[in-house]
Formats: structure tokens, sequence, C-alpha cells
């Protein structure tokens, strides 16, 4: 087994996710590159992060290769972070809302880019 | 009247799989993270923790973001840079990018090399790894005093827009390049002990006084990808949207 002697694997391996982790931030950087916006650009700059975070995590960090129980006590506290997200959209759009209700006129279409 | 009951302490027993497997190292009454030494489950926990600080970073950054009524500077013209009179967005950034990137798989094969008991190139590996965070640094410090000094942007206000753009920027990416310099730190403290072959030779360490062993390396290196993990995660949502 993998885990007598601590984590060995093949560095093919590590090349080849070193490889697709340079393809992906070229990607992402070209997202930049050629001004992609609205929808289409969150969409593929959250596409690409999700991928890079995961090959990371998976290979560099060996997480394929370890035990569920392992596994799961680290991810499954990190996905309550989706509620705290949650509450940072809400109150940040309700906060908008207000600013905009009590300064009125001066307001802008909330975070955009030029 | 006695029951003999035979064990054998040759070989244990093959540990479960799969959901059976979760259940059963968390109830076994003993310790739930099986086949990893305890030194690597708790670095582990410490980063589940500081990936709780700095999504906290984020998420405030996120909502100062969508309240604020101003605009939000344009990252891609703030972090632009202009080489031989044309304007590249983001590049400055695009090499850091690559260049944590780099150290990231370095890294992974000094772990390797590490645990093959190849010390020379686990050494030479790990250095790498250091000299690449310290690039990363140092195109960081470029970058501060670029926005700084010529930029004028301050954490409570800057001349392009929002006012809360100096002040997320400068806690993330403080807090972030923080984490690289300690990495920094360790990687040299970490690369000493294997050319010294103190892991091997298992000689116990300064501080803690534990028996040397190739497991430190990788602790090390999860330490080190997590940093480049964060990293991904600012450059996607600071720098990027």
């Amino acid at each position: 087994m993998a885990h007598a002697q601590g984590q060995q694997h093949p560095i093919g391996i590590y090349l080849k996710i070193w490889g697709l982790l340079f393809i992906l931030s070229t990607a992402s950087y070209f997202v930049d590159y050629f001004h992609f916006q609205g929808y289409l650009r969150w969409f593929l700059i959250l596409l690409f992060m999700l991928l890079k975070a995961g090959l990371i995590v998976s290979f560099f960090m060996h997480m394929i290769w370890e035990r569920l129980a392992l596994i799961y006590a680290i991810l499954v506290p990190t996905l309550l972070l989706l509620v705290l997200i949650g509450i940072g959209a809400l109150e940040g759009h309700y906060t908008s809302f207000t600013r905009g209700a009590f300064f009125g006129n001066a307001v802008h279409a909330p975070a955009q880019h030029r | 009247m006695m029951q003999p009951v035979t064990t054998s302490s040759a070989q244990s027993l093959p540990l479960p799989e799969g959901l059976q497997g979760v259940v059963a190292d968390w109830s076994s009454d003993q310790r739930a993270f099986k086949n990893v030494p305890w030194g690597k489950a708790m670095m582990w926990i410490f980063l589940l923790s500081d990936t709780f600080v700095f999504s906290c970073f984020l998420v405030a950054y996120m909502t100062v973001r969508t309240s604020t009524t101003e605009l939000w500077p344009n990252p891609s013209v703030v972090f632009g840079l202009t080489l031989f009179g044309k304007e590249i967005p983001l590049l400055l950034i695009a090499i850091m990018t690559f260049v944590l990137i780099s150290s990231s798989g370095t890294m992974a094969m000094a772990v390797k090399f590490g645990y093959e008991k190849n010390r020379k190139m686990s050494f030479i590996l790990l250095l790498i790894t250091a000299a690449l965070g310290a690039t990363f640094v140092g195109m960081q410090a470029f970058e501060w005093t670029k926005l700084i000094v010529d930029e004028g942007i301050r954490p409570w206000g800057n001349p392009m827009g929002a006012a809360q753009f100096g002040a997320a920027f400068f806690m993330i990416t403080g807090f972030h390049g923080t984490h690289v310099s300690i990495g920094v730190i360790f990687l040299l403290i970490v690369a000493a002990k294997v050319l010294r072959g103190d892991l091997d030779h298992e000689r116990p360490g300064f501080l803690t006084g534990r028996k040397g062993n190739y497991e430190i390396v990788e602790i090390m290196g999860l330490y080190w990808h997590f940093v480049d993990l964060v990293w991904v995660f600012i450059f996607a949502f600071f720098y990027l949207w």
C-alpha cells in the first residue's frame, strides 16, 4: 500500500498536474486579456479556479489517496462556507439597497467595471 | 477455564473502505485518522482553520464590493504593466501566478524524492521552492510599492473609485504574502535538515524533540500547496472578477 511508506507516486503525475495548472492559469489570464464580460466571464473564472483548486488539493496535497475519513473531516466543514457566502451576499445587497434608498441620486449600479 | 483468544500482532486487519470506512475510522475509539502521521492530520486541521480565515477576508471583500455605491477600480487596469510602450493587463500578477505554481510543482517533487531518501535532489528542489517563494514575495513588494507610491492607493481611499478597494487589497494580499514569507523561512529550515541528514538519522528536532522523519517534508509541502491554493482564489476573485 502506498501509505505504508508515506505518499509515493511516480514523478510523471506531478509533472502532468504542473502542466495542467500552467494551461489553466494561462486560460484564466486570457479571460481577462480578451475582455470576456458578463456571465461568460464569471463562469470561466469560476470554472478554471475550481479546476485548479481541485488539481492542487487532489494530487499535490495527495487528497485522492487519503482515506475517506480524512477527506470528509476537511472538505465537509469547508462546505459551511457556502452559508457564510450566502449571508454576506444578502447583507451586501441589503446595504446597497438602503444606501440607494437613503442617499438616492448619486448611486451607480453596484460594482461593475468601467 | 480460561479461553485463550488468538491474536496476532504480525499484521493489522484490513481497514474497511468507502462510507463504511468513514464510520469505522471515526467510531474506532482510537485514532480517527488511520494511515497518516498525526503531524499530517494536524497540519490538515490547521489548514482548515486557515481556510476559514481567508474565507472571512474574501467574503468581507465581497460584501463591501456589492454594497459600495462608488465604482470599483478595474483591477485589469490598476495592475497592468506598461512594457515596451504597450499596456499589458495584469502582467505582473500572471507572472506571480506562474512563479507560485512552479514552486508548488518543485515542492511536490521534493516530497517524492524525500520519501525515496534522495537527499540531494530533495534539498535542491526545496531550495528552488524557497527561491521561487522569495521571488513571489519580491514581486509583491514591487507591486505594493507601485500601488502606494505611484498610484496613491491607501487602505482608506484611492483616486480611482471605491475607498474599500485599498483596504480589501492590502488585507488580503498582505495576509497571503505573510503566509508565503513564513513558508519560505520554514522551507529553508526543512531544507537544512534534509541536507544535514537529520531526517535519515532520526535526529530529534531542536524545538519539538521529535525524531526526524521525511514526513515533515510532506507536511511542509501541505502548507506550501495551501499557500498556492489560496492564491488561486485570490487571483480569481480579486484580480479577475
